[in-house]
């Protein structure tokens, strides 16, 4: 593939960097895992998953229905009666942590299949996704036998079976997110990832079997959004955890009114990414890139509401465009890329419409002038200037590689801005100033706000919404009280 | 075939010398058979542990916490491959079989509960605190720094692993004096942990006499506290008189590990 990035007269060509594929293994077909064993679905129904940077079928998956889930429910339940509730907590943590160490010794598999199958670039799933996936079971794993240090007199218990439903974006790092904390408080789970990116979470089950954890603790059905109803709406579990769309999260929670399962939603958001004039520019390029490119823009706390002080706004977007003409987009398993492929048609369609209805708005459009493939699904990086908070770009979630830029002058009005949005998941604020971070983090309505970075995570760091971002939290001591009956 | 005996040398800055003394003492088992000559460490072999423990103390405390986890929970991984033979050292050293199986599996277990604790003991004992004024205030748990210590009598390995750890998880670089009568497993231990990419200096193991240096461990100025886990009471006398010469925190521990 050829890549050409020009930036001032001077003509970078970067050589394919491709990452080896040989030696991962994906099997042609993959089965339900359900009581410690893969076994064909009774629905008898596949679905093939693809490689959105090419289109082509990687693998057969099945898919489950309404009587999957049942066995898988059933055998979380045994699992939990007579085995996982009995054990004791160091024991339980010894098993997480045999996981976690399973998971980083075939990182560099996870890190290939997940950007095959996810289209995210090899260098994020290598140096991000799967070591925090693999460090994220690591911390939990320790928290098994301390649950009464984190909720001193409280007496924590677990729930009992927990039905877990997981997005696209993050496959494993978002299987991580879930099944650690679950385990470590006790509980067993049946989880489902999204349909559309079985592969790890398929492997995380192959793994989970090699551990030897005991059969039923974990359940790993695929399938598509009936089987995640079927879940949602199954008796015979306690607790519902969702990371997904603010639609579907508030279709979950209408669902479960009136029964006594609890739930956890970690849903969309529209951040707020704020640049003050004492900002150190050049980094603050640096973050704004990252901040909504990062992933392709598929992620819920991308920072894709640009917010730039009056004064120093030319600047910014002047560097800013400057360093979009360098961006590459391509091949996800090239090493150099650093936008890889959109991650499937109906995505890219998506964005394609808000694309077009940005510029129907009357924002001005900016596309660096860089190659995309032909083949696969593929975005250019985008910003749109003079977009007002009434535009719908600025107010929907796009989920893409799309960046809405606004000024201020004032902080009382950045703040009045950021948080004029039914979503508050995440934010990020440059200054040079400490107390205007302090300021701004007790007056932004977001669940993690970031100051002079972003899209920073970490086990310990707990991850979660205000309004309709969702509620409860993940990661850190936090985390913990979301798997807990007190 | 004649079977290579071993010599137990101490562990300081991540090396293996012998006491700089030249002193050694002897160690039987309970039925009086000799089963090592150890190093009888000397004030001065405290004096350079020390050193290498301060030159630890910067690259320690400032790994991440989740750094420091990984290698603890890689020193449990290295005891559970030695098993058998800190068992044979435990059953050397007069334990019965039963109860020497049971010790290693206890450190191996305190070992893995410790590392846990690295990345979570500050998330409970930090707090951003309310004030009522118009400034930012927070706190969170810091290193103490150098810590000497003195083992437990009557437990080779166990006794040591539970008094190191917790220093260690909280980013504090430390020099040990084993048990005098049971210090092989000690030795053995450090064995693992220069193998656990544990940064030399952080741990430093001497082999001697506790009526000899206590004193050196409790009146050295650059040591900030010491854990004592004895039950000699003119030793302890000592020990808190010596501490007040520069505020060391004292840690009396005689419970049984």
């Amino acid at each position: 593939m050829q890549k050409k990035n020009q930036s001032k007269g001077f003509q970078w060509e970067y050589a394919p960097a491709p990452e080896s594929t040989d030696t991962i293994q994906i099997k042609k077909q993959y089965e339900l895992f359900i009581d410690g064993k893969f076994v064909k679905p009774l629905s008898k129904k596949y679905y093939e998953t693809h490689n959105p940077s090419n289109g082509k079928s990687l693998s057969k998956i099945a898919w489950a229905n309404e009587k999957d889930i049942n066995q898988a429910v059933k055998a979380a339940q045994n699992a939990y009666k007579n085995v996982w509730s009995k054990m004791h907590a160091a024991e339980r943590g010894k098993y997480i942590y045999r996981i976690a160490r399973m998971m980083q010794e075939r990182a560099r598999e996870f890190a290939v299949i997940e950007s095959m199958n996810g289209g995210k670039p090899i260098r994020e799933s290598r140096d991000i996704d799967i070591p925090l996936a693999c460090n994220h079971f690591f911390y939990y794993a320790g928290w098994a036998d301390k649950l009464e240090y984190a909720f001193p007199n409280k007496n924590p218990k677990p729930m009992g079976v927990v039905g877990q439903i997981i997005p696209w974006n993050f496959p494993l790092l978002m299987a991580a997110w879930k099944i650690a904390p679950a385990l470590a408080c006790g509980n067993t789970v049946v989880l489902k990832p999204a349909e559309t990116t079985p592969l790890t979470a398929l492997k995380l089950a192959e793994i989970i079997q090699e551990s030897g954890l005991p059969n039923g603790v974990v359940n790993i059905l695929t399938g598509h959004g009936d089987t995640g109803k079927a879940i949602v709406n199954h008796d015979g579990i306690q607790k519902i955890a969702f990371t997904g769309s603010t639609a579907v999260g508030k279709y979950i929670q209408q669902s479960l009114a009136g029964t006594n399962k609890k739930m956890t939603l970690e849903l969309g958001g529209k951040a707020a990414h704020i640049i003050f004039d004492d900002a150190p520019i050049n980094q603050t390029v640096e973050g704004i890139v990252n901040g909504i490119f990062f992933n392709q823009g598929h992620v819920c706390c991308a920072g894709s509401r640009l917010f730039v002080q009056e004064n120093i706004a030319k600047e910014v977007i002047k560097k800013l465009k400057q360093r979009m003409k360098t961006l590459i987009v391509g091949d996800p398993l090239d090493k150099n890329t650093d936008i890889g492929a959109i991650h499937s048609k109906e995505q890219l369609d998506k964005i394609n419409f808000y694309l077009d209805l940005g510029q129907k708005e009357g924002a001005e459009i900016f596309q660096p002038n860089i190659c995309i493939p032909s083949n696969g699904f593929y975005c250019k990086p985008t910003l749109f200037l003079n977009t007002s908070q009434s535009h719908r770009i600025v107010q929907e979630e796009i989920f893409g590689p799309i960046l809405c830029i606004q000024t201020f002058r004032t902080i009382d009005e950045v703040i009045e801005k950021a948080n004029n949005t039914p979503y508050g998941l995440s934010a990020g604020v440059w200054t040079d100033k400490g107390s205007k971070i302090f300021h701004l983090t007790s007056k932004l309505k977001a669940g993690v706000v970031w100051a002079n970075t972003y899209n920073k995570f970490d086990p310990s760091s707990p991850f979660g919404g205000y309004k309709e971002s969702g509620f409860g939290r993940e990661g850190g001591i936090h985390g913990l009280s979301a798997y807990l009956n007190f | 075939m004649i079977p290579v005996l071993k010599t137990y040398k101490i562990f300081i800055g991540g090396q293996f010398p012998r006491t700089e003394s030249g002193r050694y003492y002897k160690v039987h088992n309970n039925t009086n058979e000799l089963i090592a000559n150890m190093c009888l460490s000397s004030r001065k072999d405290f004096r350079n542990a020390v050193v290498a423990a301060r030159k630890a103390l910067p690259t320690w405390s400032s790994k991440t916490h989740f750094n420091r986890s990984q290698i603890i929970y890689r020193i449990a991984e290295m005891i559970e491959g030695r098993k058998s033979q800190f068992v044979e050292e435990l059953i050397l050293q007069g334990v019965s079989q039963q109860n020497a199986l049971k010790e290693v599996e206890q450190t191996i277990n305190r070992c893995v509960y410790y590392s846990g604790w690295c990345d979570k003991y500050s998330a409970l004992f930090s707090s951003v605190n309310p004030v009522a004024s118009s400034h930012f205030n927070f706190s969170s748990p810091e290193p103490m720094g150098v810590v000497s210590m003195i083992c437990p009598e009557k437990s080779s390995l166990l006794g040591i692993v539970s008094i190191v750890l917790p220093a260690i998880v909280g980013g504090n670089t430390c020099v040990v004096l084993a048990d005098e009568q049971m210090p092989l497993c000690a030795i053995t231990l450090a064995e693992v942990l220069a193998t656990s990419d544990l940064p030399g200096g952080v741990v430093n193991i001497l082999t001697g006499k506790s009526s000899e240096l206590h004193i050196h461990f409790s009146n050295h100025l650059d040591v900030n506290a010491i854990v004592y886990c004895k039950d000699n009471l003119a030793e302890i006398k000592t020990i808190q008189e010596n501490a007040s010469l520069n505020v060391k925190r004292c840690f009396l521990w005689n419970k049984k590990f």
